[in-house]
C-alpha cells in the first residue's frame, strides 16, 4: 500500500500534472516491479549484480511505504564465526521486555501479532513440563511465587528438521548457525512449522501491520525487512544487529542480564565460559536437534 | 481430425442426459459458486480467515489431502484383483476406479494449493524452473509420487478407452506391465504421505511406525466404499453393468481392510494407554479433551461408532449381501474415515503444540467452503469422466458411431435435446 503523495505547491494546474505523471509512472511500474519480483529467483542461486539491484528496489519500495529512509543489506556471515546463546534460567524474571525490543527490532506484525519469543510460566515444582506452562499469564508483578520462566525462541540448531523439510530450499543454515528464510522463495506450505519442535516458526496468515513510526529501517535481506502475507518467518539472532557486531535486541534489553551471545568458536568467549563452568542444559535434547540455544542456571 | 470430433461427440455426451443428470450437474455447480466466493474471501485475505493458527499450522486442508490420497491410492484394490488374479467380474470396473484415482490426485493437488500461503509461488516446487528440495524433503517426494501416479493412471485410463472406442484389442504387453507398476506407486502415495507426518520427531502423536500401515488400511475402507455405492447408483441410471458377486466380492475385501485398521489402531492404544507416557496427552485430548477443551471429542467418537457399526454390517455375511445394510456400512465407514483423517488426524498432532500450549481448532466456514468447493469440482469432473467412459464402454460410442452418426445426429439427437 503505497501512502498518498502530499503536494503542497500553489497552482492547482502543476500539482495535478505532476500527479498524473507520478501515478502513470507508478502504474506502469507497479507492473512491471510485481512481475520482476513473481519471477525472482531463490535468493542463493541470484549473482551480486542480481541481488544489488533487488535491494535497491526493495529501499525504495520501502522507503515509500513506511516514509523514512530504508537500508536493506544482504552482508554474508563472517569467517570464523559461529553464534550461540545462553539463558540463565535462574535469573530470568518473565517481564517480557525481550518479547516486545524484538518485535520492535525484527519489524514483527503487529496485527496479527507476531512474537519470536513465547515467555512460558512453569511451576518450581514441576520443573520444565511443557504440558504444565502457561504462555498467558498475566499477574500485575513478576516473577510470582513459586514460578520460574523458560523464553523460547529459534534454538538455532545445528542439525535443524525446519530447514530438511522445505520442499523448495526456502530456509536454510547459514555459515554463521543461524538459520534464515528467504521470504521471496518461501511458498507458506508451513512444512517447516510442523517440523520445529520449539514453536520458533510463525507464519503471516494476514497481511503484516506495523505502524511506520515504529519501523525499523535498519533491516537485513534474510533478517528483519518487512515481510509480506502468506510466508514463514522466524528469529535469526538479530541477524542484522549481530552482523553488525552487536548483541541481539533481546540480550541489550534484559534488566537481569539473563541472556548471553557470542561466538562459539572463540574460547575466550563469555558463551564459551558459560558452557564450561555452569550447569547447561537444552530443550528436547532427545529429539537429537542440537540447539545452539543454552539454558544455564548462574546463581 | 477424429480427434476433434471425439471431442465434440463427448462434449455432446457430457451436455445430454436425463433430469435427474441435469439436476446433479446443476448441483454441484452451484456448489462449486458456492465454495468457490468463500475461497475468495480467502485469496483476499489470507489464510487468516481460516481458523488455522501458529499452534495448529495444519488442519483440514492437509487432512482432506490426506484422506483424498487414500481413496487415490485405493484404486489398487480393484486393480490387484482384477488384473493379478483374472477375476472377471471386476475387470470392466477398473477403469472407473482409476478414473476415481485421477480425480481424486487432482482434487489433492487441489487442496496443496488452498493450503500454502503464496500459491502463485507453486512453481518454485517445479525440478527444472524453481528448486524442488528432492530427496532431503518428504514433500518433494509425495509431489514426485502423486504426479506419476496421476501420469500412469491417466495413461492406462486413456489407453483402454481408446482401444474400446477405435474397437481394438488392447495390447496386454503395454498395459499389464503398467498396471502392475500402478500397484506399489498406489501404496507407495499414501506410505510417502504417511511418511510426511511420520518423520516429525517434534510430533509424537504422528511419530509411531504404524502411521503409514494403518493409512493404507483405512485407504482401503474408505475408498472401495465410495466405489460400492458409485457402481449401484451407475447401475441403476446408466448402462453400466456389474454383477452383485463383484460388489460382494469389494465388500468382502473390505472386511479384511477393516479388520486389519482395527487392530492397528487397538494395537496403537494399548502402547500409548498402558505404557502412559506424556505422549499420551494427544491422544487425550483426541478421545476424552483436556481440561475444558473438549471441541474435538465429539469428531472422534463419531469416527470410532461410525467406523464400528460399519465394521459389524460388513462382517456379518447376511447384512453385508443385503444392498440396503451394506449401502449404511459403505456410508458409515466412508465418513468414519473422512473424520479421521480431516481432523482427527491432524489436530491432535498439533493439540497440544510443541510447547504444551492448547490451541482450540475446528474448521472456520470459509475453510469448508472450500473443501466444498474442491469436493464439488471433483465430483463433476468424475461425472463428466465417467458418463464418457460408459458411453463408450457400455454403450456402443466408437468411431463408427461417429463416422456413421454424422449426419443422422443432428436429425434424430437435437430435438431431443431441445
Amino acid at each position: 500500500m503505497k501512502k498518498p503523495v502530499n503536494y503542497s505547491g500553489r497552482r492547482n494546474f502543476l500539482k495535478n500534472l505532476s500527479l498524473f505523471a507520478v501515478g502513470s509512472i507508478a502504474l506502469s511500474g507497479c507492473g512491471s516491479a510485481t512481475m520482476k519480483e513473481f519471477l525472482q529467483k531463490n535468493f542463493r542461486t541470484l549473482s551480486k549484480k542480481e541481488k544489488d539491484d533487488i535491494i535497491k528496489d526493495l529501499e525504495k519500495k520501502y522507503t515509500a511505504r513506511y516514509g523514512k529512509e530504508f537500508h536493506v543489506t544482504d552482508e554474508p556471515a563472517a569467517d570464523g564465526v559461529e553464534f550461540g546463546y545462553a539463558l540463565d534460567l535462574s535469573r530470568c524474571i518473565g517481564c517480557r521486555r525481550c518479547v516486545y525490543a524484538c518485535v520492535k527490532e525484527n519489524n514483527q506484525s503487529r496485527d496479527p501479532q507476531i512474537h519470536y519469543i513465547q515467555v512460558l510460566q512453569m511451576e518450581k515444582e514441576k520443573g520444565i513440563d511443557f504440558a504444565h506452562s502457561d504462555v498467558h499469564y498475566n499477574p500485575d508483578l513478576v516473577p510470582e511465587e513459586g514460578y520460574f520462566y523458560v523464553p523460547v525462541q529459534c534454538q538455532q540448531c545445528r542439525n535443524p528438521q525446519c530447514t530438511e523439510v522445505c520442499p523448495v530450499k526456502a530456509t536454510w543454515q547459514e555459515p554463521d548457525g543461524i538459520v534464515v528464510v528467504d521470504y521471496n522463495w518461501c511458498i507458506g506450505c508451513r512444512y517447516c512449522m510442523a517440523a520445529c519442535p520449539y514453536g520458533a516458526r510463525h507464519f503471516n496468515w494476514g497481511e503484516p501491520h506495523i505502524p511506520a513510526e515504529e519501523i525499523n529501517p535498519e533491516t537485513h535481506y534474510l533478517g528483519n525487512r518487512p515481510r509480506m502475507k502468506g510466508v514463514v518467518e522466524k528469529c535469526t539472532f538479530c541477524l542484522k544487529r549481530v552482523r553488525d557486531g552487536k548483541y541481539p535486541a533481546c540480550v541489550e534489553v534484559c534488566p537481569v542480564g539473563a541472556r548471553k551471545f557470542g561466538n562459539l568458536l572463540d574460547p575466550e568467549s563469555e558463551i564459551r565460559y558459560i558452557l564450561a563452568n555452569k550447569r547447561v542444559l537444552v530443550l528436547k535434547q532427545e529429539l537429537n536437534t542440537q540447539p545452539k540455544f543454552y539454558y544455564f542456571f548462574g546463581v | 481430425m477424429n480427434f476433434l470430433r471425439f471431442v465434440n461427440g463427448s462434449f455432446k455426451i457430457i451436455t445430454r442426459g436425463s433430469a435427474l443428470y441435469y439436476s446433479w450437474v446443476t448441483f454441484l455447480i452451484l456448489l462449486i459458486v458456492w465454495g468457490g466466493f468463500g475461497y475468495s474471501h480467502q485469496l483476499a485475505h489470507g489464510l487468516i480467515v481460516t481458523h488455522m493458527r501458529d499452534s495448529v499450522s495444519w488442519a483440514f486442508y492437509i487432512g482432506n489431502f490426506t484422506f483424498l490420497v487414500g481413496v487415490a491410492a485405493a484404486s489398487v484394490m480393484l486393480v490387484i484383483p482384477a488384473y493379478v488374479y483374472h477375476w472377471k467380474p471386476i475387470k470392466e470396473i477398473v477403469i472407473f476406479g482409476e478414473l476415481l484415482a485421477i480425480c481424486a490426485v487432482i482434487m489433492c493437488l487441489c487442496f496443496i494449493v488452498v493450503d500454502i500461503g503464496s500459491p502463485l509461488r507453486f512453481w518454485h516446487m517445479l525440478p527444472g524452473i524453481g528448486i524442488l528440495n528432492f530427496p532431503s524433503s518428504l514433500l518433494s517426494w509425495d509431489f514426485f509420487v502423486l504426479n506419476s501416479y496421476f501420469i500412469l493412471n491417466l495413461i492406462i485410463v486413456v489407453y483402454l478407452l481408446y482401444c474400446h472406442f477405435y474397437k481394438k484389442e488392447y495390447k496386454v504387453s503395454f498395459v499389464v506391465p503398467l498396471v502392475l507398476f500402478s500397484i506399489p506407486l498406489a501404496i507407495g502415495i499414501h506410505t510417502v504421505t504417511a511418511f510426511l507426518f511420520n518423520a516429525l520427531p517434534g510430533r509424537p502423536f504422528w511419530n509411531s511406525a504404524l502411521l503409514a500401515p494403518r493409512f493404507l488400511a483405512s485407504a482401503f475402507c474408505s475408498g472401495p466404499a465410495i466405489l460400492l455405492i458409485l457402481f449401484q447408483i451407475l447401475r441403476k441410471i446408466t448402462k453400466f453393468e456389474i454383477k452383485d458377486e463383484a460388489i460382494w466380492t469389494i465388500a468382502e475385501l473390505m472386511v479384511y481392510a477393516m479388520f486389519i485398521y482395527l487392530f492397528f489402531t487397538v494395537a496403537e492404544l494399548f502402547k500409548e494407554f498402558y505404557s502412559g507416557t506424556e505422549n499420551i496427552l494427544y491422544w487425550k485430548y483426541l478421545l476424552f479433551g483436556i481440561g475444558k477443551n473438549h471441541e474435538i471429542v465429539i469428531y472422534s467418537w463419531s469416527s470410532i461408532i461410525m467406523g464400528s457399526i460399519a465394521f459389524l454390517l460388513f462382517l456379518i455375511p447376511g447384512t453385508r449381501k443385503n444392498f440396503i445394510t451394506l449401502n449404511i456400512g459403505a456410508v458409515l465407514i466412508y465418513g468414519s474415515v473422512y473424520i479421521e483423517k480431516g481432523i482427527a488426524l491432524i489436530v491432535p498432532g498439533f493439540t497440544p503444540d510443541t510447547l504444551g500450549q492448547i490451541y482450540v481448532y475446528t474448521p472456520s466456514i470459509t475453510e469448508v467452503r472450500t473443501a466444498v468447493m474442491i469436493f464439488s469440482g471433483g465430483f463433476l469432473l468424475f461425472t463428466f469422466l465417467s458418463k464418457i467412459a460408459i458411453a463408450i464402454v457400455f454403450e456402443d460410442y466408437s468411431i463408427n458411431t461417429l463416422n456413421s452418426k454424422k449426419s443422422e445426429d443432428r436429425v434424430k439427437e437435437v430435438p431431443i435435446a431441445m
